[in-house]
């Protein structure tokens, strides 16, 4: 753990949490069958003589998922088992066709590693005990079918990479913070479609609470989190439940726990049987899994920059404090726009401000991806070169950044026009809206000249040593300047005739 | 050609009669069917498909026809219950799985059918393949043709009535502690059981997944030989344990002299190797006496008995009675209710449906060797039964590899006695476990194993002889048996009635 | 060691069967005479013996095979469900299940 300050308390409790995230594997076919995996088919369609366990069916293990596997595992560090086992996991289930999972039990594919992100301006790491590979479950609908429930097994069969943390969260900001990491590595490097309404991307939370330097409490887990916000909502809520139980003399009972979004709430699940007994043994249909040394290169040849390597390289190239780089490391869009603008204008720390605060703002009021920018980077870039070469000042930007934005509405997807193009068209706009800063010292004197004048108190409450008057006599040539002028030039010359 | 002649024919002999027109595909299989249900008393059978067996002659005499001949072409051949087959009732002999429609062919079943053989039906046999008198079926016991009071032997108890009465010229059966070799042996037939993964597993309703393996039973060698070669081969679509080597011809070294031997002393150089622990004292006099009397001649054939010790022979029942259960336990959790079989018609929630549908639909050793798998895979019980188990495994698999660098081939009984009466030991499980002692050791080392006749015990009843090869040399074994054969005739014996 | 009452009781349900009462008391009988046999295997040593999952795995190394991530099953749904005790718009019914 590098939790480098004290862990934060809540009421003189410290909070313990670890994850387990199912990611659904982005593969075409299923783990162990030809199925195909697309969401959202008529019920059992996609459901083979495989996955419903027919009499005769065998298992044959799907490349495509053990690849995704190695991906995973080079991505945080891991250790990737030259030699992995398939364990059947035993229990009776209605969307359990075999009446047991293949899953990975003593021996799993990726052992190790460890999640690293920022908190705020803190950096934290969160080690990774293992990820298994194993086969999803169908789903059980309870609508609409009196006392009965139905059974659909599309999803069976399902790839999963089970990705298990160590307890080494200690809040419910954390918590998120790790699980959006880990959301944006797997779409980042493409195993997992991060689509959490769809269930691709399942979290549950095991949480619990002590007194600090006392042991672990019990725990509860916190099953499905299926959006970031509900997951902070909810274990929020069972930490304070938890708290309130023991402060109430009441000791935790371990349980599973379903997060209802309506109530707020968290309600102990119905344990299924005998979950306690799984009887696990290797799996007599499945030989050991082997992973030759130059497949894991060969796939380390083909993985894209990963963030963190990224946002290293972002602080060395641009001088960017790691804060920006981490930011713009978001998604592999947003880092791509960065470097754009930054190539194409020299202004790197400037891009990244004007990316982090005007751009992401629009972005999120309009609820939309950086993909989708009506501006492209190149159009910034152009932009920010007239900010640095003193043709117009920041505020002045701003409003042509607008007008980009507004003008090229629905025109994203065009290919970034080149620089000379993006110029003109910014060009244009400054004219139009006779932006353009007023560079010529002769008009600007006579300005000066005239507010002095105009406020002759002023001046003599500024000679008398009053400061602050200067400030405003500043701003009341800027104001003459109806804001073109220099804001720079406007001090210098303001003083020289004060003196 | 008449009925009779029809009937009495194997395989190699029916193929040339279908191949040179003598008769027809479509006749051969009218004449079986008509005999299989006048010896419907047998109970060898659990379902035909008349229409559909009919087709499938007629497409072979279409083959014919146009000039095409095959080893298997036109030749109908059952398929013990285990395999799943379309167009036929699968039901593994159990009442769970009772009027289950397979979507699809087994691989072995395919294999046949693409080579030409005609499907008569489906073949008896204990429920999942759990038992060795075929007393397990839960829809009638089969009866031995050389005394009906008898049990066939088992699993493969319907495959071996079938072919010893003479009522189909082969069958498939499935053997995971002995159910090729030991019916075949109760019923004076030949049956091999390949090296483990040898025969693909797609479609064979899985019993103990680590063990079970297809094999063919015939009246000949030379047949069983001519089975194989269609059945066997890797499938690298569908089964993950089936071996990637090649399909062979195991019909190449038929009536071949070993290298080095003579037409005269066709084994010459052949080591056969005797396991001590296979002649004790808990094998029967008379059985012993016809395996003796079988390794005579094979010494006149040119072949050397060498002494050899299987140590852990008797280890083989507490070990393979811990590994079939445990993997059976897991792989008959499928059977819930849900998806196929048999549902009680009446519960009171999902876990009563559960426990109703699978008491009513599992026989009474099923349920045994489901609860025995339960407990040995269950919490604190795994390392000191199932992992225990799985490492005496592999001392004796080992002890099988240091056998053979003292010989080519192991010999000994099939099982301690002959057949047994129906309903002798139907109420004492344990005693059944103890009569497969000569046939486990072979399945948990997934080595080729064959049954021979070798005369009469007993009360007149079959012996066989049992030969062991090393992995992958299952031509070598059908080739001792063949040259066995073409010195004897104990093969060509045909129980009265039939 | 010799089973009692309870634990085939425990059993049955992890294995989802229902034993009447005399059924019980058969199976905890005929199981305790299976395990007398079993106990041999207590007499061997297997200290640092690994396991044989495989039975060919003893003579060659076994490793599992990999098929190419590629969607060919077609849709048989009508098939597939054609033994199903329960089916409803495609989907197979049960009773109840509560979570």
């Amino acid at each position: 753990m590098s939790n480098t300050n004290k862990p934060p308390l809540v009421q003189g409790y410290e909070v313990v949490i670890g994850f387990e995230t199912h990611a659904q594997l982005a593969t075409q076919s299923k783990i162990f069958s030809r199925a195909p995996t697309a969401f959202g088919a008529e019920p059992n369609t996609q459901a083979c003589a495989v996955d419903l366990a027919l009499p005769g069916t065998l298992p044959v293990m799907n490349r495509g998922a053990v690849e995704h596997a190695i991906r995973l595992g080079l991505a945080l560090g891991s250790h990737i088992a030259e030699q992995s086992v398939f364990a059947r996991k035993n229990y009776f289930y209605p969307d359990l066709p075999k009446g047991y999972q293949i899953s990975q039990f003593e021996i799993p594919v990726v052992q190790g590693g460890e999640v690293s992100f920022f908190l705020g301006d803190e950096k934290k790491t969160v080690r990774l005990v293992r990820a298994h590979l194993e086969e999803d479950a169908g789903k059980s609908l309870h609508e609409d079918f009196i006392g009965q429930s139905g059974i659909d097994l599309n999803r069976a069969g399902t790839p999963l990479l089970e990705i298990v943390t160590e307890p080494d969260m200690r809040s419910s900001a954390e918590a998120v913070a790790y699980a959006k990491e880990l959301h944006k590595t797997v779409t980042w490097i493409g195993i997992c479609d991060g689509n959490m309404q769809e269930g691709s991307f399942r979290c549950d939370a095991n949480v619990s609470v002590r007194k600090p330097g006392a042991p672990l409490g019990t725990r509860r887990e916190i099953k499905n989190l299926n959006s970031f916000k509900f997951m902070q909502q909810a274990i929020d809520y069972e930490i304070r439940w938890q708290i309130e139980e023991i402060e109430d003399g009441r000791a935790i009972q371990q349980a599973t726990v379903l997060f209802d979004p309506d109530t707020g709430e968290t309600r102990a699940m119905r344990t299924k049987e005998d979950a306690a007994d799984y009887r696990y043994f290797p799996d007599p249909d499945l030989p050991p899994l082997v992973i030759a040394r130059s497949w894991v290169e060969q796939v380390k040849a083909g993985m894209p920059e990963l963030p963190r390597q990224m946002a290293e390289r972002l602080v060395q190239t641009y001088g960017l404090p790691e804060y920006d780089a981490t930011t713009l490391t978001q998604s592999p869009a947003m880092a791509a726009y960065f470097e754009t603008a930054a190539k194409a204008s020299g202004q790197a720390k400037m891009a990244s401000n004007w990316i982090m605060g005007e751009v992401s703002r629009r972005l999120n009021n309009e609820d939309t991806d950086i993909s989708c920018a009506p501006v492209p980077a190149d159009y910034l870039a152009a932009m920010l070169n007239k900010i640095a070469d003193g043709t117009i000042s920041n505020n002045a930007a701003k409003i042509v950044f607008d007008s980009l934005w507004e003008g090229r509405r629905g025109a994203f997807g065009v290919a970034n026009a080149d620089l000379t193009q993006a110029a003109i068209a910014i060009h244009e706009i400054i004219e139009s809206k006779g932006l353009k800063q007023m560079n010529d010292s002769g008009a600007l004197e006579a300005i000066i000249d005239e507010v002095m004048a105009a406020n002759a108190p002023m001046v003599e409450q500024f000679r008398a040593g009053k400061d602050k008057a200067f400030n405003a006599l500043v701003g009341l040539v800027m104001k003459a300047s109806k804001g073109k002028a220099n804001p720079q030039q406007a001090n210098d010359l303001l003083r020289q005739k004060l003196q | 050609m008449s009925a009779q002649e029809l009937h009495q024919m194997g395989v190699a002999e029916l193929a040339a009669a279908i191949a040179d027109k003598k008769t027809s595909s479509v006749e051969a299989a009218q004449h079986l069917l008509a005999r299989a249900r006048q010896h419907a008393g047998l109970g060898a059978y659990l379902a035909f498909n008349e229409d559909l067996t009919l087709a499938q002659a007629k497409a072979a005499d279409g083959r014919v026809a146009a000039g095409e001949r095959g080893p298997l072409l036109g030749v109908p051949l059952a398929h013990k219950d285990i395999f799943v087959t379309q167009g036929f009732p699968t039901t593994a002999g159990s009442k769970i799985l009772e009027g289950y429609q397979s979507p699809f062919d087994a691989t072995v079943v395919a294999h046949l059918a693409q080579a030409g053989a005609v499907t008569l039906g489906k073949l008896n046999c204990d429920e999942f393949a759990m038992g060795s008198g075929n007393d397990n079926s839960a829809y009638a016991p089969v009866h031995n043709p050389w005394d009906t009071a008898r049990v066939p032997g088992g699993s493969s108890g319907g495959s071996a009535a079938a072919v010893a009465a003479r009522l189909v010229p082969a069958a498939t059966g499935t053997d995971t502690g002995g159910s090729i070799r030991q019916p075949a042996s109760f019923t004076g037939i030949t049956g091999i059981k390949p090296t483990y993964g040898r025969c693909s597993r797609y479609g064979m309703v899985a019993f103990a997944s680590s063990l079970d393996q297809a094999g063919p039973m015939a009246r000949s060698a030379a047949d069983c030989a001519t089975l194989l070669t269609a059945m066997a081969g890797p499938d690298i679509d569908r089964d993950s344990t089936s071996l990637d080597h090649p399909a062979e011809d195991y019909t190449r070294l038929l009536g071949a002299p070993r290298d080095g031997a003579t037409a005269a002393q066709p084994l010459k150089g052949l080591r056969i190797g005797l396991p001590n622990e296979f002649f004790g004292e808990g094998c029967a006099p008379d059985v012993i006496a016809a395996v003796r009397a079988a390794l005579s001649e094979y010494e006149k054939l040119g072949a050397t008995l060498v002494d050899i010790s299987l140590p852990r022979t008797e280890l083989s029942i507490p070990v393979y009675y811990v590994i079939a259960p445990a993997e059976a336990s897991s792989n008959l959790s499928r059977f819930d209710g849900v998806k196929f079989g048999h549902r009680a018609a009446q519960y009171d929630d999902l876990t009563d449906m559960y426990k109703k549908s699978r008491s009513e639909g599992f026989g009474p050793e099923a349920q045994r060797r489901i609860m025995i798998g339960t407990y040995v895979l269950s919490h604190g019980y795994y390392d000191a039964y199932y992992l225990k188990a799985q490492q005496i495994r592999r001392l004796i698999a080992q002890d099988f590899q240091q056998a053979f660098t003292q010989c080519d081939v192991i010999a000994g009984p099939v099982a301690p006695t002959v057949a047994w009466k129906i309903g002798e030991k139907s109420d004492d499980p344990v005693a059944n476990y103890l009569a497969d002692i000569y046939t486990l050791s072979t399945s948990l080392a997934g080595l080729p194993g064959m049954s021979v006749p070798a005369g009469f015990g007993a009360a007149n009843m079959p012996v066989g002889l049992q030969l062991v090869g090393n992995y992958f040399k299952e031509g070598e074994l059908l080739q001792t048996a063949h040259a066995f054969q073409q010195a004897t005739d104990w093969h060509l014996k045909t129980p009265e009635g039939f | 060691m010799s089973l009692t009452l309870s634990d085939i009781g425990r059993i049955a349900n992890l294995a989802r069967l229902e034993l009447s009462g005399p059924q019980s008391e058969r199976m905890l009988s005929q199981l305790n005479g299976f395990f007398d046999i079993v106990e041999q295997m207590n007499a061997v040593d297997t200290t640092g013996v690994e396991p044989l999952a495989h039975p060919t795995a003893v003579i060659d190394h076994v490793s599992l095979r990999l098929r190419p991530d590629v969607a060919s099953e077609p849709n048989n749904r009508e098939a597939n469900q054609k033994s199903a005790p329960a089916v409803e718009r495609g989907l197979f019914l049960v009773p109840k299940v509560i979570e």
